[in-house]
């Protein structure tokens, strides 16, 4: 119930922030229609850990810079290679084993990888084996040395 | 103060453009649609965030920037999803991944 109402309260303020409107009647509408659709969503039994992962957000504060950080040093560098001769283009496909139990943990780390420029997650398998694409083998090295495995795992609470 | 603002929007605005260029520049230069992908994936994560800098500089409503705050999210959220989807129906596909030993 609790995450049906914080569901609900995201909701209203994510409508709040996109109209704009504060007059009691409109602000009235934008509430209930947040309250219909975290009733519909409770019906549909998507407000869980995984449909509204809002436990997840204090955590995500130590996450979501490093991986920016992350995403920067790999543009930096995917620019590079294609600026750079055509030999220096190596791609490589290879399978790495996440140490993540849960199926949110495996796809944010899935979806981690993919967002770095250099390496996209082709296949994710149930037992925790990602099949990674990566352009040249510095960012394949990158996928292999596990530390976005590590901090996924911490990010999501199983480390 | 108007003066480093417009020069710090300029210079985000422009190397997020050099990013897109780049990027774009890759999906012509790489040799298969897997490795093209990480072209593509440039121009809506460093591309993207670069100019969405550049406006955010350039607003005082903060109606405006929590907007455009939104955009990046929505995009990490839904990049990585389109990026995957591409390369698993490729692999599905039949499309075999471009290597060195075996062009």
């Amino acid at each position: 119930m609790g995450r049906t109402v914080s569901l609900a309260v995201v909701m209203a303020l994510l409508w709040l922030a996109l109209s704009g409107h504060f007059e009691p009647w409109l602000l009235g509408l934008g509430v209930a229609s947040a309250v219909l659709v975290a009733w519909i969503a409770r019906r549909l039994e998507a407000v869980d850990h995984e449909g509204h992962p809002l436990h997840l957000a204090p955590r995500g504060l130590g996450y979501w810079p490093w991986l920016a950080a992350e995403i920067v040093k790999a543009n930096v560098d995917v620019a590079r290679t294609i600026l750079s001769s055509p030999a220096s283009v190596d791609p490589a496909v290879f399978r790495v084993k996440a140490g993540q139990k849960d199926e949110l943990g495996l796809v944010i780390h899935a979806n981690s990888i993919t967002l770095t420029p250099g390496t996209v997650t082709m296949d994710v398998e149930p037992d925790g084996w990602l099949t990674v694409h990566a352009l040249t083998p510095a960012t394949r090295a990158g996928v292999e040395s596990g530390e976005m495995d590590r901090r996924v795992s911490r990010f999501v609470g199983e480390a | 103060m108007s003066l480093i603002l417009d020069l710090a929007t300029w210079s985000a605005i422009g190397a997020g453009c050099v990013f897109i260029l780049v990027g774009t520049l890759g999906l012509l230069r790489l040799p298969d649609v897997f490795s093209r992908l990480h072209g593509a994936g440039m121009t809506d994560t460093l591309g993207a965030g670069l100019l969405v800098a550049g406006m955010l500089m350039q607003t005082t409503d903060w109606l405006v920037a929590a907007k455009l705050v939104l955009i990046l999210v929505f995009l990490a959220f839904t990049s990585p999803m389109t990026s995957h989807a591409l390369a698993r129906a490729a692999l599905h596909a039949g499309l075999q991944p471009w290597t060195r030993d075996k062009p």
